[in-house]
């Protein structure tokens, strides 16, 4: 039939809702910018806002394209800086090879965290995520590796695939931004995939997904294990570009952050969470300085936001392009 | 167009859908009780009753969205009573929902492809790209056509039309080609016109299939239906033919006053 093969095919998930051409160059340009980052801003700045932005877009994909809100996502950041600082630190690993293992023990977890989570919905869901992540939080306060409170400290950072000097901040700071490109490209594949159609069919509407014969639950779940993996790919490489894990990383309140991060920067969009976690961190850092107390601050800023644009920053803009478009 | 399913072992007349003796208990109050049904295969066959009979209730029962306290089901020949909804539906025995199941944020085509995508084996692939769905839009626009939806195609669902968007999940639900379909209400909430149009789509595509539906209305039921089963409050109180069943005592007794307010 001639007006299906000419018929774009439109997804929900497009990247700003923005035309092709602009989105296209608008990529560009941010890549652009991030690799010439380095030469105006201090490199390990923009490390850690490297990291917390692909944990927030890995949590973001579950909770945007899945409709699942996760409260105990630190246990794969957390617990994969711990597993990588662990394997690289004392058992030798090569970096490389000690963000495989995190990434892996994040996958892990995230199966059996799924597992049990994904039975329940709403905000059972996230309560039972919330208690497993508390349970995970507790092993690594108890158990002997982790050196509870000092955490694993001086990690070395060694040679990326033998060639690559880490503790170069320039190295350092290109191996993370290709970390994060990937997971960003990772997300974005996922999202606009025929599993991510699925996906979306699921988050809209349930039963009517289980009466078309999908298992939603095993859908549910893989979103759930590549949503933790890459969670703990942020984990490890953050391990690896501060040489340390500690605990603060697998706390609920690092749960909570992320939350916060991804609201900020608009759900389900697929720059929102980099935004709000280059927002969250440019504030903690720069008022860390100052006398004003950080947190009180990025919790007004939360405040203002969801009583002004509920979208978040990324789903205003997003919304009002629409809206002149469709005029 | 809407070619009737392949590989149906059942002959016509044949019954393919059975529930014997099933009942469903919520906190000691029995919503449906010891129900025996028997559905042939080809037949359109109706659920009525007044509100709160149990229609909705037998049908969760039959599609297994929720587990019976007693009773067994039968699907072509086979207890379905320990398999899930997915699982029954992907054996051919395939629903609707009263309340119009679309995802109103994708397009119409995209709906449909939904559908398509699993029995196509294109459900899992979370590393290509989404224009290898492309291949599924010939289905999903014949599908669109039968429906007269082909020029919504790239509309969203939800900015459809309340009849528009029954059509939609019909076209959504044929789209698994479907031994039996069991339509929630596919009339509820329509204007006439509208009525007329589902009414000819479900004979259209009754053909080869077997159709058990809930409807209020009767001259619908009347005029779409082979068989009619009248449930009250949970129990089956009579079956047959619509002039059968209409000049039953006990139906009308049940249905006195209610049956004025459909037309």
């Amino acid at each position: 039939m001639s007006i299906a093969t000419s018929t774009p095919l439109k997804t929900a998930n497009d990247a700003l809702g923005i035309g092709h051409l602009v989105g296209r160059a608008l990529i560009v340009l941010a890549l652009l910018a991030l690799i010439a980052a380095p030469l105006a801003v201090y490199p390990v700045f923009l490390i850690k806002i490297l990291c917390f932005a692909l944990f927030a877009a890995a949590f973001n994909l579950l909770v945007g394209y899945v409709g699942l809100l996760s409260f105990g996502h630190a246990a794969f950041f957390g617990g994969a800086a711990y597993i990588t600082a662990h394997t690289v630190k004392e058992w030798g690993f090569t970096p490389e090879l000690g963000i495989l293992a995190g990434v892996a023990f994040a996958a892990t977890l995230g199966l059996v965290m799924g597992f049990l989570a994904i039975r329940r919905q709403g905000i059972y869901f996230a309560m039972v995520t919330l208690a497993l992540s508390q349970m995970v939080y507790f092993v690594f306060l108890q158990a002997p590796f982790t050196h509870s409170e000092d955490g694993i400290q001086s990690v070395p950072q060694g040679l990326l695939f033998g060639i690559i000097d880490l503790s170069k901040p320039l190295p350092l700071y290109y191996t993370v931004l290709g970390a994060f490109l990937l997971g960003m490209v990772l997300i974005w594949r996922v999202v606009n995939s025929p599993f991510g159609n699925i996906l979306a069919a699921i988050r809209e509407n349930e039963p009517r997904a289980i009466s078309l014969g999908y298992e939603v639950n095993r859908y549910k779940l893989a979103a759930f294990v590549i949503s933790a993996a890459l969670a703990g790919l942020a984990g490890a490489v953050k391990a690896i570009a501060f040489q340390l894990a500690s605990l603060v990383d697998v706390t609920w309140q690092m749960s909570g952050e992320v939350i916060l991060m991804t609201l900020l920067g608009g759900i389900g969009t697929l720059l929102g969470p980099v935004v709000g976690a280059a927002l969250v961190t440019a504030m903690e850092h720069y008022f860390a300085a100052t006398s004003i107390p950080a947190p009180v601050l990025i919790g007004g800023c939360f405040v203002a936001c969801v009583m002004l644009f509920r979208r978040g920053i990324v789903g205003e803009i997003r919304h009002r392009l629409k809206a002149r478009s469709s005029r | 167009m809407l070619s009737s399913p392949t590989g149906s072992a059942e002959r016509t007349g044949d019954v393919i859908l059975a529930a014997e003796g099933l009942t469903k208990e919520f906190r000691g109050f029995a919503a449906v009780r010891d129900v025996n049904l028997k559905v042939h295969a080809g037949s359109i066959h109706a659920l009525i009753g007044p509100n709160g009979a149990g229609k909705t209730t037998v049908f969760n029962l039959l599609t297994r969205f929720m587990p019976a306290t007693r009773g067994r089901i039968l699907y072509r020949g086979q207890d379905i009573g320990r398999t899930g909804p997915a699982k029954v539906a992907r054996q051919g025995l395939v629903r609707s929902f009263q309340i119009s199941a679309v995802f109103p944020h994708l397009t119409v085509l995209d709906n449909v492809r939904v559908a398509l995508q699993r029995p196509r084996h294109l459900a899992t692939q979370w590393w290509r790209p989404l224009s290898t769905l492309r291949s599924l839009d010939d289905r999903a626009m014949e599908l669109l056509t039968a429906v007269q939806l082909a020029d919504k195609a790239d509309l969203t669902a939800g900015e459809l039309s309340y009849g528009r968007k029954r059509a939609l999940e019909l076209a959504t639900t044929l789209a698994l080609d479907p031994q039996v379909l069991l339509l929630d209400e596919p009339m509820a909430g329509m204007g006439h016109e509208d009525i007329h149009h589902v009414a000819d789509l479900i004979r259209q595509v009754a053909k080869g299939r077997t159709v058990l539906m809930v409807e209020h209305n009767l001259n619908v039921v009347s005029q779409l239906c082979d068989t009619i089963t009248v449930l009250a409050r949970g129990e089956i109180l009579a079956e047959g033919t619509y002039t059968q069943v209409s000049a039953d005592p006990q139906v009308r007794e049940a249905y006195m006053g209610s049956e004025d307010d459909d037309d």
